[in-house]
């Protein structure tokens, strides 16, 4: 139930509704997409990635003079977590071919193929294994397998998605195993939505020009993860899953190469060294950062972590100047701000429409593009829908969905958005959503080439850590893919890399080196890094915690 | 800065947090209360979405002897709870090679016996968050249908309160994901176009097209990706 004060404009979103359905169901576009230079317009006035403050340039490190996202600017830009000192390199706590930071999809992809090709693996992971954004992933999961589509046009939609900026071998692997990582999965018992002739089921996602998004109801991603994390679980002699315990930083031999980690046992505040012959970091994205102050759609654990331990370590960053807003996060109830209200709402009929009821822009622009018009639409036009609050969103009027796809159509094929609804007395076969943009992708990332190798040997990064594949923006159900393809094709590389790989002796000088790097650079703070978890305990609990000891955020 | 947190001048009310009492916002979740007494959350949080089944909780209102279940990070507070979380559950899973495995119900007879000790009690049902169905897929797999039981368990987050509940000590989640995982490899009816496209690819069928792409300038690849035609919805 929305309040009395929402109502006069609810019933002016159900008076132009039937006019809209109608343009829908004759098969027209609904609404004329951009063109490049209406897009350009938009998104350098709306999009928050261009306000003044968002970036500015790193001072140490790869990067450094580069316009980076402030936020991430600033946990770079911190101390680690450990005095290189106070650490005995002679005493090695675990051994392995591989060690996989990270218990998503893409660690967990990357430690079975690792497994298959030989390797001894052991997964560390800061909370439980599937604890990660690949489990809450809702929409889908693109591959070109229609026949009226193609890896080319694949290719062609995640470029132009990415505003041209993507590096191409890495769009050429994504594109080319997405068909295989279909086939891989369905194989590993996932079940995608499908039709009675055993095809799957597609839709059309933002900035796609063909139906290619592969669905499991809005469950797509945790129907992928459940599986894989069983399939990791199934093989307890080869893949050691290590849970609540982050690597904090990475360890090197003294010939330069990643020689494995060194984790933080949350619970026992224990530092434990693992030596692997590969590393692979597959952490995830940097959500937890709030940055420029959204609320965010990621994982708990979102906070960057992989970023930090391959920048100390050497490695590159790519397009770290850039953040993808979601569009349509919740607004109303104030209790699941933020809260990701899956694309797949718009693919299925939806439209975004403002206080007057009218639609505004086409549904399925690339995120980037649709985003921005949002925030146009509640700042500069002011049509945007206040909440007492004093947050803003527009509506996403989900009820055409059953009017276009029959009733029932909601339940059946988004019974995650109708629980979360549900759970607060609104039924969005009936009535529409209240939604504005939410933090939610780390587009750039660690650069790695087709194999997943960073430029410092025996390290290796997949998925949402990663940068390049996106360019600085990625489409609806591109992420999916990406830690499939790459988790894969890490795991892969990563096993055969330790066939061939000599450790030297271990050393933590590259902590030692940043640290000096900060020194140098002038740069005087108490922050550390990684951050591991967010705080949210409140100014005055902590102000009363008078004896607490905090690292960084932790206590 | 945290979206869970309600306002400063939301009304306060109390409860018990391990059974401490503690002020916190009206209309706060389990987990945003928490956090508001001042916990540091390390086990028992994970999506915060009601995704990844990681805040499984347990609680009891004051004028009621039941125990209730719920995720921390949907349910709202009310005035009086007690509150505790269930940050780890020592549940049982096989280890199997899927490929191996045959649909069928001897393969649950086999490797999950306790199924089979199922009283229909209902208690996992009644403590699901998600309201699914949770002895109707154990009695579909009991009479061996793996379809239904996959169907019925599909929207399972693995939180776990099924088994934490159950008296027959079955672990409900875990049996449905290997229902789940039998019925997609080898039940659900598998279509040509996927086969033929892998086909297709193996013969490099499109390698020459991508490989002219990654050598474009960028206004090239932008005048063909301006022209593409778009699929109606």
């Amino acid at each position: 139930m929305y309040p009395e004060y929402m109502q006069e404009s609810l019933k002016l979103v159900e008076k132009t509704r039937p006019e809209r359905l109608k343009k829908s169901l004759s098969g027209e576009k609904v609404f004329t997409p951009m063109t490049d230079a209406e897009r350009g317009e938009v998104l350098t006035k709306f999009h928050p990635d261009y306000q003044a403050d968002a970036r500015r340039k790193i001072r140490i490190g790869p990067n450094r003079g580069e316009n980076i996202t402030l936020e991430v600017a600033d946990l770079l830009e911190s101390h680690s977590r450990i005095n290189p000192d106070d650490f005995d390199l002679s005493r090695v706590d675990y051994d392995t071919d591989v060690l996989v930071i990270g218990g998503g999809g893409g660690g967990a992809g990357a430690a079975l193929l690792a497994r298959e090709n030989g390797a001894k693996v052991i997964i560390a992971t800061k909370l439980r294994i599937g604890d990660a954004n690949s489990m809450m992933s809702q929409g889908g999961i693109q591959a070109s397998v229609n026949p009226n589509d193609s890896p080319a046009i694949h290719y062609l939609d995640a470029l132009g998605g990415g505003h041209f900026d993507n590096k191409p071998d890495l769009v050429r692997a994504l594109v080319m195993d997405a068909p295989l990582v279909i086939k891989w999965l369905e194989e590993l018992g996932v079940m995608f939505d499908k039709d009675s002739n055993g095809n799957m089921v597609t839709m059309l996602g933002g900035g796609c020009s063909r139906k290619r998004m592969h669905s499991a109801r809005d469950y797509t991603g945790a129907a992928i993860m459940r599986v894989l994390r069983d399939e990791v679980k199934n093989h307890p002699e080869d893949i050691q899953v290590i849970e609540f315990s982050p690597a904090i930083e990475l360890l090197m031999d003294e010939g330069g190469q990643v020689a494995g980690a060194i984790l933080y046992n949350l619970e026992t505040e224990e530092y434990i060294m693992v030596r692997a012959k590969s590393t692979i970091i597959a952490t995830g994205g940097f959500g937890r950062l709030h940055i420029k102050e959204f609320a965010t759609t990621n994982h708990y654990g979102a906070t960057a972590d992989g970023l930090v331990l391959g920048y100390r370590a050497g490695a590159n960053l790519l397009y770290m100047d850039s953040v993808q807003y979601h569009p349509t996060g919740a607004v109303y109830p104030e209790q699941i701000l933020g809260f990701l209200i899956t694309e797949k709402v718009r693919t299925m009929g939806a439209q975004p429409v403002n206080k007057f009821g009218e639609l505004f822009v086409f549904p399925l622009e690339p995120r980037d593009v649709e985003s921005s018009s949002f925030i146009r639409e509640c700042t500069e036009r002011g049509k945007g829908i206040i909440t007492h609050t004093g947050r803003v969103g527009i509506w996403l009027d989900s009820p055409l969905i059953e009017l276009i796809n029959g009733e029932g159509a909601i339940q059946k094929q988004l019974p995650a958005m109708y629980r979360q609804y549900n759970r607060f007395d609104i039924d969005i076969t009936k009535e529409p959503m209240l939604v504005f943009p939410t933090l939610h992708y780390q587009n750039g990332g660690l650069e790695i080439n087709d194999q997943c190798e960073t430029k410092i040997p025996n390290l290796y990064a997949a998925g949402e850590v990663s940068g390049g594949v996106h360019g600085r923006n990625r489409l609806m159900g591109n992420s999916v893919l990406d830690y499939n393809v790459f988790g894969r094709r890490a795991g892969i590389a990563a096993a055969l890399n330790a066939k061939e790989v000599k450790l030297g002796k271990l050393t933590l000088k590259h902590i030692k080196r940043y640290e000096r790097e900060l020194q140098e650079a002038d740069i005087h703070t108490d922050k550390i890094s990684p951050m591991l978890l967010p705080n949210y305990t409140t100014p005055e609990v902590r102000a009363r915690q008078l004896t607490a000891h905090y690292e960084g955020t932790l206590r | 800065m945290e979206e869970k947190t309600p306002s400063p001048k939301a009304k306060m009310i109390s409860l018990y947090i391990m059974g401490k009492r503690y002020e916190v916002p009206e209309g706060s979740t389990i987990m945003g209360a928490l956090e508001y007494a001042g916990y540091q959350l390390k086990r028992g949080c994970g999506c915060r979405e009601g995704f990844c089944g990681a805040c499984a909780t347990v609680y009891r209102t004051t004028d009621d002897y039941k125990i209730k279940t719920g995720l921390a990070c949907q349910t709202v507070v009310e005035p009086n709870m007690y509150l505790a979380q269930i940050p780890f559950f020592p549940a049982n899973k096989a280890l199997y090679d899927l490929d191996e495995l045959e649909p069928s119900i001897s393969t649950f007879q086999e490797i999950y016996p306790e199924l089979f000790r199922c009283v229909s009690c209902n208690t996992c049902t009644k403590a699901c968050p998600q309201d699914l169905e949770v002895m109707d897929y154990i009695q579909a797999l009991i009479r061996g249908d793996i379809a239904q039981a996959a169907d019925l368990s599909f929207d399972c987050i693995m939180c776990g309160l099924c088994a934490a509940r159950c008296p027959a000590e079955i672990v409900q989640y875990n049996v449905a994901v290997l229902a789940r995982r039998l019925y997609g490899k080898y039940l659900s009816k598998k279509g040509e176009y996927l086969e033929s496209r892998l086909k297709e690819i193996k013969e490099h069928k499109y390698d020459k097209e991508i490989e002219e792409f990654m050598h474009m300038d960028k206004e090239s690849i932008k005048k063909k990706y301006y022209v593409r035609d778009i699929e109606k919805m």
